[in-house]
């Protein structure tokens, strides 16, 4: 049994707003899925649903094969949970609410000291282990709430924006420390910062007003961009209006859009035709019309883009 | 049972990590010792028992259970700690019961740290022992009843000050069933079993019961099964709550 995380034509209503809408899909060991959506999305009830808090309206999921509506503890046992916006017992101090947690997760004497030895250690928190939760920065509060996750090394994590309001360096800690985990545990983590996608994930699930509308590699997360595999160019004003024509021409250029002026420069990218890999034909075109440019490089896509391509862009078609 | 004692030991703890459980100690001890002492006639009566001290005990309860109660469920649901709790792998009744048990041991600690005053009666006289003992037992029933409806009513709202106030109206009317005050509003046109059956329900009644010396099993009875239906409760409203 490859995958730890299903989750099944999952619905769940509160009153007649429909906050997660038939959503499907399967997270396999290894495997770190990046949960994305615009605000309202839908993404932390989802993952209050598979972590067992929320019921679910239709539909069920099950963690390592254990149906969490039918047999909620055994899920319970695999699933290590950072709740949205990292809530803590603040009367208890970081080492005791570590305690706790692992007590209350079955570990006991060596077993309980090493795994929490571990994750002070992995999440930097040997400073503040005396000092009472409410008094922990925002920053801490989060690496507290992510070390209680991993304590009994479970094998399914579900992280609700891991790295909100953490310091750069953290952030890339944090960052590393969930592909390092994720070789061999299915992960699912929720962020509104675009580059985690490609920095952390293998997979990617896009909701909007709780449906899917996007799920595939962050590889074909870039393709969705009209500019994947774009070039983009800077030229002199004076030429621009010819390199325009010129590469407009190019049987594989879609168009040829302007993104900037500057200084009597300006910047544009090459649109391919259904993202084809047209670097090579414009490199050639420029040279053997001896065209000066300033700049030139390859687009990946921007990701940005694509989000709000794919999730504006329903809300503007349902508008019409 | 193993996660029930774990919750009780993080509660209990979570008491005395705030001025609460000092203030409340404080209060309680102060106020039944002065009642007993000095508001009871305790030297003029010349008789050494711990009446006026007990009969005080429902009195102090109205104001002090609903104060350890009220954060039970509500401060969990308003900090969000409940979504915490409620994805670790116990079930809403273990963390009910957990929690309330954490409170009532409070309680309890309460009740045993006035000790002083019953050596203080056996030293002045000989007081009947039995019935002290009894009437002791009878207050630690009753607080875990009215803590147990305090309970959960604060699993109904997020606010705290809202929790005390309508846990204190709660445990009035329990307490309170029995005397003509409450049973007025139903008397005319409510019918006499329904009656006979609100005047059964009263707390003062049953405590009065108890402390008489005997300890009487009808009684007993009524306030165990007053605290598990308040906890059946308690673990319905949680997890209607949580739903959304
Ligand atoms: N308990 C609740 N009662 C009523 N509506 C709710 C409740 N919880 C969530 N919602 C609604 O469900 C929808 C989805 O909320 P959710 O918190 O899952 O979004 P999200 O994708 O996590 O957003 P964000 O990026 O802001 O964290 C929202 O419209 C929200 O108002
Ligand atoms: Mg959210």
């Amino acid at each position: 049994m490859n995958e730890l995380i299903e989750v099944e034509s999952l619905s769940k209503h509160f009153g007649s707003i429909h906050a997660v809408d038939n959503v499907s899909f399967a997270v396999k060991r290894g495997e770190v899925l990046g949960f994305l959506g615009p605000n309202g999305a839908g993404k932390s009830t989802t993952m209050r649903i598979i972590t067992g808090y929320l019921p679910p309206t239709a539909g069920t999921a099950r963690v390592c094969g254990q149906d969490i509506q039918t047999h909620p503890i055994e899920a319970k046992r695999r699933i290590g949970f950072l709740p949205e916006g990292a809530p803590l017992y603040g009367d208890m101090t970081v080492l005791a609410f570590l305690d706790f947690i692992a007590r209350i997760r079955n570990l006991n004497g060596a077993q309980k000291k090493l795994r929490i030895e571990y994750s002070v250690a992995r999440m930097g928190l040997e400073e503040v282990l005396y000092q009472r939760l409410e008094t922990l920065s925002k920053g801490f509060k989060r690496r507290v709430g992510f070390a209680q996750s991993i304590l009994h090394d479970p094998d399914v994590l579900i992280l609700d924006e891991p790295t909100d309001g953490l310091d750069p360096n953290q952030k890339h800690h944090v960052r590393e420390l969930i592909r390092e985990l994720g070789v061999n545990k299915a992960i699912i983590i929720s962020t509104h910062i675009l580059e985690e996608v490609d920095a952390v994930c293998d997979r990617a699930v896009i909701i909007d007003r709780g449906r899917v509308v996007f799920d595939g590699s962050p590889i074909e997360f870039h393709a969705k961009s009209k500019h994947h595999n774009g070039v983009a160019l800077r030229v002199t004003s004076a030429t621009a209006a010819q390199v325009t024509k010129l590469l407009k021409g190019l049987p594989d250029v879609a168009a040829v859009e302007q993104t900037g002026t500057s200084a009597g420069h300006v910047s544009m990218i090459v649109v391919p035709r259904n993202g084809r890999f047209i670097a090579d034909a414009v490199g050639t075109a420029i040279r053997q019309n001896n065209v000066v440019v300033d700049e030139i490089h390859t687009e990946a896509g921007k990701l940005d883009e694509v989000f709000r391509q794919i999730t504006v862009g329903e809300e503007r078609s349902a508008l019409r | 049972m193993r996660e029930l004692i774990i919750i009780t030991r993080r509660e209990l703890g979570a008491y005395f990590a705030t001025p609460l459980a000092y203030v409340f100690l404080v209060i309680f001890l102060g106020a039944s010792g002065a009642v007993t002492f000095f508001l009871g006639n305790f030297f003029t009566r010349r008789q050494a028992d711990l009446e006026s001290f007990f009969g005080f005990h429902p009195w102090l309860f109205l104001v002090l259970i609903p104060a350890v109660g009220m954060r039970l469920w509500a401060e969990e649901r308003k900090s969000g700690t409940i979504e915490l709790l409620m994805t670790l792998p116990v079930t809403t009744t273990q963390a009910v019961v957990g929690k309330f048990v954490a409170a009532w041991l409070f309680t309890g600690l309460a009740l045993l740290l006035t000790f002083p005053i019953w050596i203080s009666v056996n030293y002045l006289g000989s007081p009947d022992n039995g019935v002290i003992f009894a009437s002791y037992v009878a207050s630690f029933l009753m607080a875990g009843a009215l803590l147990a409806l305090a309970s959960c009513l604060s699993a109904l709202t997020k606010n705290q000050v809202i929790a005390f106030v309508i846990s204190a109206t709660a445990c009035f009317m329990f307490l309170m069933s029995g005397l003509d005050l409450v049973l007025g509003v139903f008397k005319g046109w409510a019918p006499d079993y329904l009656i006979s059956m609100i005047a059964s329900m009263s707390f003062l009644t049953h405590f009065d019961t108890i402390s008489q010396g005997v300890l009487q099993l009808p009684a007993i009875i009524f306030f165990l099964s007053m605290m598990a239906v308040c906890l059946f409760i308690n673990v319905q409203v949680v997890e209607l709550k949580k739903a959304g």
